[in-house]
């Protein structure tokens, strides 16, 4: 019982690592570059939803929508912005700008809303259902079902869909990708806005579970998500998802079976062992393709 | 490949590096609604007798997580310097109060301190929060200055030195008097315990209520630990408290996390009794929190407003009649921070302080009084400190009851 229930909170965890998760490895797959602002964006979208929601009093669905038109749109104007500038420097450069962006995220965030913890109200609508003497909330069923159904349409859309196939072309090779007359930077700005609406998901879905906002929400998961991502292969869509739910479960069953202070400490061990043993991560040789 | 994955790792060590140092929060200017009371202090014809001001300095978060703490002892503090101003004085000398924001970080909190230093500051009250009064007391002491803190409780918040005072009582107490209530009262024989392992108000606590725990035959069957770079999800420690059959819960943590946790708790269907140190005073202030999820919580607090001697009365009805639309703020820092102003003051008289005196003077002069005053204050009556900083009084403890702070 003790441990279906951490194993439950520990894949409800991992889903949300997994869907900002899927934005790293997108961004990553596509522009070779790793987008640390991506954790920020999630902050966005939660303050947007808090904003029309919990302030505003609009519909949860509307509010949601709303925050993924918002982050999409930020999404596509912080690459044009900052990185597309900086499409042939070293990557290094493109590395700092996007430390400097998240920095910048927060800061508007601290100047607009303080730093004081906002209470969020969730978003999902779902009732929490018992079974067996085991209470599963209604985030926690949520969260699950949308990192599943984003995982899967995100793989359909890249596999069988041509933009999908444009994607996979300027991930192998950006050059050829232009010469066989592929946008590239069309499809990149493509791949920002995927990923910064399912950024907007993920923050209306944390912040859903977990009701306490601030602009240092997006700061630690958004790492804890850059480490899914890196564990499951960085690149790999499947790896990005089996990634986060890992690095979910492994933090909360430490925390429930072997000290609740190690936990972090035990996480990063396991990221470790998994690169010596396996350097691309666990997805990471399968996928040929770097979607 | 290799290459690219090494590199990756370096970077995420950059990354949590960098982040890392997100965690601070940066200063950010007192909210333009905070009344600046003592801007406008004294007010009409008070005229005082000498030139000069005592200058008092306050250092607090009137900005951040913990500010529901900083700006409830700024208004308490703002009150007293009123009414006293308004009634001539301490030794015929008009007092003034500033208050400096330190967002509950030591080190923004040692730059407050020379900021009011540079003012002109002769003795503190504060800090308000324990981790940045460490760091704080120690300046204090280097300049021999009476350091008078409304509510840091953690043992070695006023450790530095002889100059360092408390107002609100420490943690060694919080987690004693917590497990002698519980054992007493028979609230339970099993208790659980979760902790904020990376904060030593959270950690002093429960330290102490441990210890006091096995002295009176209570079993603690299960001690877990958060830190605050994951302070949202609670799920595994409330399982494992839940497991291990505990009847009531302590929850050694400030409130923010402690809302997450009432309601990751009420998520999975688990109510045992919860129960707090003074940190859980505010709850019901958060902006937007759904008070239901509250209810039962019993903490730790000197100060319950609508308890019914003189001195409570008194104090809630001018606090409602200075900030009547900041009734949110009217709790035991208010409280703690409106006792140490009177505090300072029947010292001050004893020594007979002056705006001449230098600092260290001043120090040693106030420190000597301190121990040989008793003030009846809100906290408590017949308030008395020893040598070492501690006040001799004891902590109350509060129920939420239908969204009602009341005595338990």
């Amino acid at each position: 019982m003790k441990f279906l229930s951490q194993l439950i909170s520990g894949i409800s965890l991992g889903s949300i690592y997994a869907l900002i998760a899927l934005g790293y490895t997108m961004v990553y797959g596509i522009a070779k570059m790793l987008n640390f602002a991506h954790g920020d964006v999630i902050m966005v979208g939660a303050f947007v939803v808090y904003t029309a929601c919990v302030k505003g009093g609009m519909n949860p669905v509307l509010g949601v929508l709303l925050a993924i038109v918002f982050c999409t749109v930020l999404g596509v104007c912080i690459e044009r912005l900052a990185y597309k500038p900086l499409r042939q420097a070293a990557s290094l450069a493109v590395l700092i700008t996007a430390i400097g962006v998240s920095y910048l995220l927060q800061n508007l965030a601290l100047l607009i809303f303080k730093s004081d913890t906002k209470q969020f109200s969730s978003v999902v609508m779902i009732k929490p259902v018992t079974v067996a003497g085991l209470t599963v909330s209604g985030e926690i069923i949520a969260t699950i079902i949308v990192s599943v159904v984003i995982m899967v349409a995100l793989t359909l859309f890249v596999n069988k869909t041509k933009p999908g196939k444009a994607m996979r072309a300027v991930s192998e090779d950006k050059g050829a990708a232009q010469l066989m007359g592929i946008n590239v930077n069309g499809i990149i700005s493509l791949t920002f806005a995927i990923g910064s609406a399912l950024a907007a998901i993920a923050g209306a879905l944390m912040c859903s579970t977990y009701p306490a906002l601030s602009p240092y929400t997006g700061a630690m998961p958004g790492i804890k998500a850059f480490v899914a991502a890196v564990f499951g292969g960085i690149g790999s869509i499947p790896g990005a998802m089996v990634g986060g739910v890992l690095l979910g479960v492994i933090e909360n069953l430490s925390k429930g079976y072997i000290s609740s202070q190690l936990s972090d400490a035990i996480v990063f061990a396991v990221l470790i062992l998994v690169l010596l043993i396996k350097p691309t991560g666990i997805m990471g040789k399968k996928m040929t393709e770097k979607v | 490949m290799k290459v690219k994955q090494i590199l990756a790792l370096v970077l995420a060590l950059v990354m949590c590096f960098a982040l890392a140092s997100c965690g601070e929060k940066k200063p950010t200017d007192t909210p333009s609604d905070t009344p600046d009371v003592t801007e406008d202090a004294p007010q009409g014809d008070v005229s005082f007798e000498k030139e000069g001001v005592i200058k008092l300095g306050g250092i607090g978060p009137i900005t951040g997580d913990l500010a529901q703490y900083g700006v409830a002892v700024q208004l308490g503090a703002e009150l007293a310097v009123a009414e006293i101003n308004a009634a001539g004085g301490i030794n015929g000398y008009e007092v003034a109060f500033k208050m400096e924001d330190d967002t509950g970080a030591a080190d923004i909190a040692v730059n407050a301190y020379n900021a009011l230093k540079d003012w002109g500051m002769q003795t503190l009250v504060g800090t308000v929060t324990s981790t940045p009064c460490v760091a704080v007391s120690a300046e204090a002491v280097n300049d021999n200055m009476l350091l008078l803190t409304p509510s840091g409780s953690s043992i070695d918040a006023i450790s530095a030195g002889d100059t360092c005072f408390r107002v609100c009582f420490s943690d060694d107490n919080q987690g004693i008097v917590a497990a002698d209530y519980i054992a007493d009262k028979g609230l339970a024989t099993k208790v659980g315990v979760i902790f904020n392992s990376s904060d030593s108000y959270s950690t002093g606590i429960k330290d102490n209520l441990v210890a006091e725990a096995a002295k009176k035959g209570l079993e603690i069957v299960a001690t877990e630990a958060f830190t605050n770079d994951n302070a949202t999800d609670f799920s595994a420690q409330l399982n494992n408290v839940k497991d291990a059959g505990a009847e009531l819960v302590f929850l050694s943590m400030y409130y923010t996390p402690a809302s997450l946790l009432l309601k990751q708790a009420k998520d999975m269907g688990y109510a045992p009794i919860f129960f707090g140190p003074d940190g859980m005073d505010g709850i019901l202030g958060m902006e937007n929190f759904d008070t239901s999820l509250a209810e039962g919580l019993r903490y730790l607090t000197p100060f319950l407003e609508n308890a019914t001697d003189d001195a409570t009365v008194k104090f809630v009805e001018s606090f409602k009649a200075k900030y009547p639309d900041r009734a949110s703020y009217l709790n035991q820092f208010a409280a703690d921070a409106y006792d140490a102003i009177y505090a300072l003051k029947a010292a001050y008289e004893l020594a007979d302080v002056t705006p001449e005196t230098s600092v260290s003077d001043a120090g040693n002069l106030l420190k000597d009084a301190l121990t040989k005053v008793s003030v009846d204050g809100v906290t408590g009556t017949a308030m008395v400190w020893s040598a070492d900083g501690e006040p001799q009084k004891q902590p109350r403890v509060a129920i939420i009851n239908n969204g009602v702070v009341e005595a338990a």
